[in-house]
């Protein structure tokens, strides 16, 4: 389910389908019997006691503020990026080449590499997150760059909007979508590499931990801090790329 | 100010499958100050090209040009709208010290009521009327009209074709008007050429008498 269709139109249908996974869920946990496996109501009996009792809002606080960090990192590099390339043929022809390899070494490798070159510090895991998603941006807004239309450059050129007025008006509605794209790709693939990222070098965040329960074999706390920030995730996607999107799309038929 | 354009040559390169073409060769033309000048000819012969290169937006030929007088008003030959602006909005964009006006343009255009309606909601017609007010709005001192009145039914044509001589009158802008109908040229210019063969050249250049924009 898409979160856009929760604020939407599809809004009852994209609830009641995950009324309907929260259902099966607790249907299927019931059937099991395993505390392995805990149901949705075992998840959230956890997650009441660890956000009031526990540590959960202090490690989910700090994992946000590292994807929020490294998410505005890799948006701004990557955009500046994608667009020279997409203007620049002749340094995408040089470039290019180089962001198709960064964009097939597994994330593992490059964590592990940068946390062997800087230590295990907190710069490490914001450089290990960007380079991970730099390429993903750069490509998507170099794709959009191409895509901008000359006539209405030719617009902007005949009736004088000067630089400013152009880029308001001309090349940014045109790059939104793309940039909405790749924000919203970004975001998913960024707080899941962040997770890694902490589980493999820093004492604190959800990664960490989920490696903490992982180890105690603790199901029901490892579960409910994924929900916990599942719904964060959510919750951005609500509030800032949905509208966002509508309003970036509204003048189309 | 006069506008002095001479194209030794000007080339479009082989692109897209289709293969070299020299679209001028020495080719030469002289705009007078609040000239209304129309140029006819087949389909594919060059006449939009020409208000390109004129407009500044090519640059890529052979030969000079003189500066063009500023404000440029360019009716091109789709609409160009930004489509994520509205009607109102397009016509703002451009007035840059007086937007209040946008709604009194559309209004001469018929086409108020429409103000807030985004480019993809009108027809091209409508969308072509907004262009038209976009080009004469600026008050240019050189206006570019490719095929301006086409899309349009006969009674809106006329409506159109009045407001454009009222305004290149009352602003004695220099207009050049790229037309396939001999009979819109006439309506409005006072001097027509005619572009054939290829490389195109200028087989006809003549001055009208009874020119409705002189009136």
């Amino acid at each position: 389910m898409r979160a856009a269709d929760v604020g939407g139109r599809g809004a009852w249908q994209g609830i009641a389908s995950v009324l309907l996974l929260l259902c099966l869920w607790q249907i299927g946990a019931g059937w099991a019997e395993s505390r392995l496996f805990p149901g949705p109501l075992t998840v959230l009996r956890s997650l009441t006691q660890e956000a009031a009792a526990g540590p959960l809002l202090y490690h989910l606080g700090i994992t946000l503020a590292r994807v929020g960090i490294s998410f505005v990192i890799a948006m701004v590099i990557g955009t500046a990026l994608g667009i020279t390339l997409g203007r620049l043929a002749w340094l995408d022809r040089w470039l290019s080449p180089w962001l198709i390899i960064l964009l097939n070494v597994p994330a593992l490798v490059v964590i592990i590499l940068t946390y062997v070159w800087l230590g295990l510090v907190e710069t490490a895991l914001l450089v290990a997150v960007a380079l991970n998603k730099i390429p993903n941006v750069a490509v998507t807004l170099r794709e959009g760059a191409r895509a901008l239309e000359r006539d209405y450059a030719e617009v902007a050129q005949i009736y004088r909007f000067g630089p400013w007025t152009t880029l308001r008006e001309v090349i940014i509605p045109q790059l939104a979508p793309y940039f909405l794209a790749a924000a919203r790709n970004g975001l998913a693939l960024i707080w899941k590499i962040v997770l890694v990222v902490e589980l493999l070098g820093r004492s604190n965040g959800v990664g960490f931990q989920l490696q903490s329960y992982f180890q105690l074999f603790d199901v029901p706390r490892v579960m409910a801090y994924a929900a916990a920030f599942v719904l964060c995730v959510l919750l951005i996607e609500l509030l800032a790329f949905t509208p966002l999107e509508h309003r970036a799309g509204q003048w189309r038929r | 100010m006069t506008i002095r354009l001479a194209i030794d040559r000007k080339v479009y390169a082989a692109r897209a499958g289709a293969p070299e073409r020299v679209l001028f060769e020495n080719l030469s033309l002289e705009l007078g100050d609040g000239e209304v000048c129309a140029i006819v000819g087949p389909s594919g012969i060059g006449k939009s090209s020409l208000l390109q290169i004129i407009a500044g937006l090519d640059g890529d030929f052979v030969g000079s040009i003189t500066s063009v007088p500023q404000p440029v008003g360019y009716l091109f030959q789709t609409p160009r709208l930004l489509p994520w602006r509205t009607a109102r909005q397009n016509l703002e964009l451009v007035m840059f010290d007086r937007p209040e006006r946008a709604g009194e343009w559309l209004e001469k255009v018929g086409l108020s009521g429409s103000e807030d309606v985004y480019p993809q909601r009108l027809s091209l017609g409508m969308a072509r009327r907004v262009a038209l007010a976009r080009a004469l709005a600026v008050e240019p001192k050189l206006l570019l009209l490719d095929e301006p009145f086409s899309s349009l039914d006969e009674e809106t044509l006329r409506g159109m074709q009045d407001l454009v001589a009222t305004h290149i009158a009352r602003l004695r802008s220099t207009t050049l008007l790229v037309t396939h109908h001999w009979y819109e040229a006439a309506a409005l210019a006072h001097r027509v050429i005619t572009l054939d063969g290829s490389p195109a050249r200028i087989v006809d250049d003549r001055r009208l008498q009874q020119a409705r924009a002189a009136e």
